[in-house]
């Protein structure tokens, strides 16, 4: 099946487009975090201080690039493991954040807050690091730059690929997948 | 009497980071090659060609396999004629990985104590060292970057010796089949069977340090392998856990003799990215 080309930010009814298991091209602008981002986000968001990045309808993207190296615009930069964010994903998707990308597992208290809020968790392919780099044309740091690679990153991207794992409709591609090729 | 200055063991250490983390080994490459003919989702052959794809970018523009550029692990073969100078084995590595890893633009993935602070070390240092004696003259340094995401998925369990073969192939199937796609599947598995619970961690991990593919040189455990990597695959799992016939890529076992109250297992997952390396100075 042909990938299907999105532009980010995403709406409610892009949300509602997507099904487990489309393969999509992602376009435009992303920001990215990891577990340390993530934690001082969601402090803030319990203090009911405004965020330094507006989720309204944005991607995050759980990667710790490697440096990049003089011309390169990023390192190497796959996805992390996304349970690690588990615990932060609801609180993100209630401040408007509409999907988000790593690799893994998700708990099913992040697979109700997908339906409940409209949003959409994709899957990059864990390991690709250099051929993802090539899909990202800039990167720069955006909220707390102390955490190196784990600072809060805006990236721009042209035909990132990703496949939608679980959407706003309660399906599983994990578990989906699986079942049709077990043996 | 040998002498071997530790600044050579350095420059070594320091090619060998950037060297394993760059270029993905051709027994990898293989591996991958061969599960494309074999892999029957079209999708999993999707992920296979990217794979295979991402270590070509990564070999042509000198740029790291995956952004995970790991915890630095040694395994040492120190030859009893060889008299280390100028520094200490471990001072030695651990010059040669923070050159390494910063030279070669590698992510440095270490902090200081691993409860409170988790303070970047800023230059991948420590290593994990294991360091073994033994006869001539050489030294033999096997590398291997090991990442998190698939370190994150092992785990050591003390079976019962009445456990037997039955409850060893249990135990790896239900712990692979629990990571799921977690650790970047088409994955290698490790396993260790013997020894005492830390004995039987590091035959695990040593597991992962053999090209992949290359059996146990014990039929028996040769036969054990085939027989997990059979299971495991028909879990359905997939490249990446979207469904196909390749979760895993090989399964190694190193074994140790054995306590008689004891059975100890372990495993210890690779990710596709199975980056390792040795050199013979």
């Amino acid at each position: 099946m042909e990938p299907k080309r999105i532009q980010a930010p995403l709406t409610d009814e892009d949300v509602m487009s997507l099904k487990a298991g489309d393969n999509v091209l992602i376009n435009g602008v992303i920001f990215t975090a990891r577990d340390a981002a993530h934690k001082k986000l969601v402090e803030l968001m319990d203090q009911g201080e405004p965020l330094p990045i507006d989720l309204t309808g944005q991607f995050i993207y759980y990667v710790g690039p490697t440096p990049a190296k003089p011309g390169q615009a990023i390192g190497s930069a796959g996805p992390t493991t996304s349970g690690r964010m588990d615990a932060y994903t609801p609180r993100m998707l209630e401040h408007g954040m509409k999907a988000c990308i790593g690799k893994g597992l998700r708990s099913q208290v992040v697979k109700d807050a997908l339906q409940k809020h409209k949003g959409v968790y994709l899957a990059a392919v864990g390991g690709a690091g250099a051929l993802l780099s090539k899909k990202i044309k800039k990167s720069e740091v955006v909220a707390y730059p102390e955490l190196g690679a784990e600072a809060i990153h805006r990236l721009e991207v042209e035909d990132f690929p990703a496949t939608v794992i679980n959407d706003a409709y309660g399906n599983d591609l994990y578990a989906e997948g699986a079942k049709a090729y077990a043996r | 009497m040998r002498e071997l200055a530790a600044s050579t063991i350095s420059d070594h250490v320091a090619e060998m980071c950037q060297e394993a983390n760059i270029y993905l080994g051709e027994d990898v490459f293989k591996a991958l090659r061969k599960s494309l003919e074999t892999e029957e989702s079209p999708t999993g052959k999707e992920v296979l060609k990217q794979l295979i794809e991402n270590a070509e970018i990564a070999r042509n523009e000198q740029t790291p396999i995956c952004q995970d550029t790991g915890f630095a692990i040694f395994f040492v073969e120190w030859g009893h004629e060889v008299h280390l100078t100028g520094g200490t084995l471990e001072e030695a590595i651990n010059a040669g990985v923070r050159r390494g890893y910063e030279e070669g633009y590698l992510r440095k993935s270490v902090v200081t104590d691993p409860l409170y602070d988790r303070k970047n070390t800023g230059d991948n240092t420590p290593a994990v060292i294991y360091t073994d004696l033994v006869p001539g003259d050489r030294v033999k340094i096997s590398f291997a970057p090991k990442g998190g995401g698939s370190e994150n998925m092992s785990t050591v369990k003390m079976l019962k010796p009445s456990d037997g073969e039955a409850g060893v192939i249990d135990f790896v199937v239900n712990h692979v089949k629990a990571a799921g796609p977690n650790p970047c599947p088409p994955i290698v598995v490790g396993v260790g069977i013997g020894g005492t619970f830390d004995k039987v961690a590091v035959q695990a991990k040593k597991a992962l340090f053999r090209p992949v593919g290359e059996p146990n040189p014990d039929s028996r455990f040769a036969e054990l392998e085939k027989t997990i990597l059979g299971k495991i695959n028909d879990l359905g799992v997939g490249p990446q856990g979207f469904g196909g016939r390749t979760f895993a890529l090989a399964v190694h076992i190193e074994t140790y003799p054995s306590h008689i109250a004891s059975m100890a297992a372990a495993v210890n997952i690779n990710c596709h990215a199975a980056r390792h390396l040795e050199r013979i100075i």
